[in-house]
């Protein structure tokens, strides 16, 4: 496997992780605008935007976009993050061309009003779906929290007011900063035709204009937090702690990764073994999320309201634990293995790999082998864990319940 | 594409189905045993799911902490779940740790240690998956549905309910596996980087010496059908809408397939045009063909804000009902392009290959290899696919909506 790369004239950046032997091409466009670059007046805009970018360019109709990626056979969709928008396609190295072809058209936008109206029904669908669906909005309440004025702590989808009074203009004008092309990545991985990527890349996007575009990127400082909030009619009360991690810059990522496997994997952690395994919780587990100036660690629970609060006292016990004592060699080789394991069979597929060339680009513009990203992983020894428990312990976190 | 696709029947019945797929570095398992949860007795509903529990609380020489750890340390991704026939189990690795995987499910399987001191947090477990599908909505619909349109044992759901799962004894969880876990009627298929001639002698050691049983008479279901609404204080509201189909087994499947395939395979299907993109009525619809062995059924979904619930039943159902009006050529060829991309795809995944073996042997008793399955799609055309459903149209539809307001089904209900 190869790393090229490329930059058009106009900033934008195209690079892609060749290897023949791959089944499939996989092509993203990735954005470096998510819900942290969002005023509080767009709230909801970058998410909305990501759905209007289907409906249609001065080329093409929506039921164009729809049908050509269907005849493409491609495994297509767009996601919005905190940070990022990411548009992608998994097709048959025959169609790289007619596919670049598409993305790259739906990336210009027409942003039409009628086509604004229509697609809004649907956000507003789409924020009534995940208010009915566990954890019941924890999830977002508690990144508020503990972010609190950063912009780290903006909800993805906004709210039904604030996309409700969003306009077609404000959109506009939010494209036209951030979805300048310096702004962007095109990326590639699988079976990929590198010259003919760049050639396609010329031809499609060299025209975009170039407009400076920036993201003020602070760390932000976590704010302690306890809040529980009532839904009657749930059955199960759900729980969200957050407290501080290394971000996508640390080289104490590696770390905290292996720590949160340590904690609260999904299977064989301390939590698993604490509130799993004797059926405490229907579900307990940590997961490290690592933006540009700040990381987290997210640990969540699902369990009956009668043991929500000894489980919690649970929690705290083992964060304290691990606090206190750290881990041992055999749980760091135990996570090693399990994450090496983990990152070969990720990286099998094209589809998947996409997402972590881009995503380290987008955050830290460098490039990693599976290789290079395992050895990573095996450098991290007992003292590289115990330094991120030091410097972001587990305890000091915020926390937001829901449930009956 | 080379295939390299081999099955082999062990004298006691066990199957065992392999690909090997030289390109990859890893492997993946899949055991299905016939111990689903169609065989819970009925006051002891969720029976089969607590022993798919209790089975990895330990096994062979390997108490409970050590099965995971061991497992943990072989680096293996690992699920376990119970339908109405079978009990599986599955894992995906590096392939050189297939080996010694396999010998800890041989285990599993057939020596498990049902600790009597962990009974407890099992039933804890299993309760908490009971309250948790409760907050589930698309479940509880979807469950709702299922059990309406094919009736008790097929359409219920594994977990059983707060009372059954008290009553159950770790006798009742003894019992279902020593009868249940059997070779006869067990498929094992395994995919990814593997020589088959191997697999065949390491399958062989751990699991020829297994006992086949006499397997017990599956019962019949008795199917509700109509109409059912679920009051409850939400923002949207779940429909859920079933209707009979071939299953696949039968020669029409896949003119079924292609069918429900223009209605819902993909961003240019109908549902997601008429529903989603025309009229802005909500963020999720879709459809999709649902197999029992002998009984097949096409299962759809939606989710609408109170609002637009009455409209979007009535577009969905509306869709149905145009479905034999007939499917368009540029329909079918966009379908075609999908279905056979996916069939390549599916070769960078071991996991997904060693599934897709299983469901064939167990409905078909045989494995459909990429290429033939390729030659169906091609074969399909508007003329097969208009002629299927001239005489099977979508009609006797089962209904199920929760939320804050009951509709009104404009089409026939069974």
């Amino acid at each position: 496997m190869e790393l090229r790369e490329y930059q058009l004239t106009n900033g934008l950046d195209v690079i892609a992780e060749c290897n023949p032997r791959a089944y499939s091409t996989a092509l993203a466009f990735f954005v470096n605008t998510g819900a942290r670059d969002e005023t509080p007046d767009v709230a909801g805009v970058s998410h909305f935007l990501e759905h209007m970018t289907f409906k249609g360019t001065p080329r093409r109709s929506a039921e164009d976009v729809n049908r050509e990626l269907d005849e493409l056979g491609s495994h297509s969709n767009a996601y919005t993050s905190e940070e990022q928008t990411v548009y992608y396609a998994t097709v048959l190295p025959e169609y790289q061309d007619a596919t670049l072809d598409l993305l790259a058209d739906i990336m210009r936008p027409s942003l039409r009003q009628e086509d604004f109206e229509m697609e809004k029904s649907v956000i507003l669908e789409e924020i009534l779906k995940y208010e009915d669906q566990p954890p019941f909005g924890a999830h977002e309440k508690c990144m508020a929290a503990f972010f609190g004025d950063h912009p780290l702590g903006n909800n993805i989808l906004g709210t039904t007011e604030s996309v409700s009074a969003l306009t077609a203009e404000a959109m506009t004008e939010y494209f036209r900063q951030r979805y300048s092309p310096g702004n962007m990545t095109l990326v590639a991985t699988g079976n990929v035709d590198f010259d003919s990527l760049v050639r396609a890349a010329e031809n499609h996007c060299g025209t975009w204009p170039e407009i400076k575009t920036q993201r003020t990127v602070t760390r932000a400082m976590g704010h302690a937090h306890c809040e529980v909030l009532q839904k009657d009619n749930a059955m199960q009360q759900y729980t969200v702690l957050i407290s501080a991690g290394p971000a996508a810059e640390d080289e104490d990522r590696h770390a905290g990764r292996v720590l949160a496997t340590i904690f609260g994997d999904d299977t064989g952690s301390r939590l698993y073994w604490d509130l799993v395994d004797n059926g405490l919780c229907e579900y307990a587990g940590t997961a490290p999320y690592e933006f540009q100036g700040t990381g987290i660690f997210m640990s969540f629970l699902c369990c009956t309201p009668d043991r929500f609060e000894a489980n919690l006292d649970l929690v705290r016990a083992a964060q304290a634990r691990i606090g206190q004592n750290g881990i041992t060699a055999d749980e760091l080789e135990l996570a090693k293995n399990k994450l090496s394991s983990q990152l070969v069979r990720q990286s099998e597929r094209p589809s998947n790999r996409i997402f972590s060339v881009g995503n380290a680009w987008l955050q830290r513009r460098s490039y990693q082998t599976v290789k290079q990203r395992l050895a990573a992983l095996q450098a991290v020894d007992l003292e590289a864990v115990h330094r991120v428990l030091e410097k972001h312990p587990l305890h000091a976190c915020t926390t937001v319940a829901v449930g009956p | 594409m080379t295939q390299a696709i081999h099955h082999h029947q062990f004298d006691n019945g066990l199957i065992l189905l392999g690909e090997s797929m030289g390109w990859l570095e890893s492997a993946a398992f899949a055991i299905q045993l016939p111990a689903g949860h169609a065989l819970d007795p009925v006051d002891r509903l969720g029976t089969a799911n607590f022993a798919c529990d209790m089975v990895q609380r330990g096994c062979g020489p390997r108490d409970s902490r050590q099965f995971v750890e061991d497992l943990d340390r072989l680096g293996t991704d690992r699920s376990a779940s119970v339908s109405a026939v079978h009990t599986s189990f599955g894992a995906t690795m590096l392939a050189d740790n297939l080996e010694s995987a396999l010998r800890i499910y041989a285990d599993l399987v057939r020596q498990p240690h049902l600790p009597e001191n962990q009974i407890e947090d099992g039933r804890m477990v299993c309760l908490q998956e009971v309250a948790a599908a409760e907050d589930d909505l698309v479940h509880r619909t979807m469950v709702r549905l299922r059990h309406r349109h094919y009736g008790a044992p097929w359409g219920r759901t594994p977990h059983g309910t707060f009372e059954s799962v008290e009553q159950i004894t770790l006798d009742n969880v003894a019992r279902h596996v020593s009868s249940n876990f059997h070779p006869n009627g067990t498929i094992l298929s395994v995919a990814g980087k593997i020589d088959w001639d191997q697999l065949v002698n390491v399958v062989g050691n751990l699991f020829s010496d297994w006992q086949p049983q006499s397997e017990p008479p599956l019962r019949t279901s008795n199917a509700e059908g109509g109409y059912e609404f679920i009051p409850y204080e939400s923002n949207q509201t779940q429909i859920g809408v079933a209707f009979p189909c071939v299953p696949y087994s039968h020669p029409d499947y896949f003119q079924a397939r292609g069918a429900v395939g223009i209605l819902s395979d993909g961003m240019s299907s109908r549902l997601f045009t008429e529903v989603r993109e025309k009229r802005g009525l909500c963020y999720t619809v879709h459809a999709s063909c649902h197999s029992l062995r002998e009984q097949g059924s096409v299962l759809c979904y939606a989710a609408t804000s109170t609002e637009n619930s009455q409209q979007t039943l009535d577009v969905l159902l509306a869709e149905l009902m145009r479905l034999p009006q007939g499917v368009e050529p540029t329909e079918l060829d966009r379908l075609k392009t999908r279905i056979k991309s996916s069939l390549i795809l599916q070769q960078e995944s071991s996991a997904s290959r060693c599934l897709s073996m299983a469901g064939d042997w167990y409905h078909l008793g045989r494995i459909l290899n990429p290429e033939e399955l390729s030659r169906i799609i091609d074969g399909l055309s508007c003329e097969s696919i208009n002629a299927f459903l001239a005489a099977n149209p979508p009609q006797t539809f089962t209904v199920v909506t929760l939320g804050e307001k009951e509709l009104e089904v404009a089409h026939g209900t069974s």
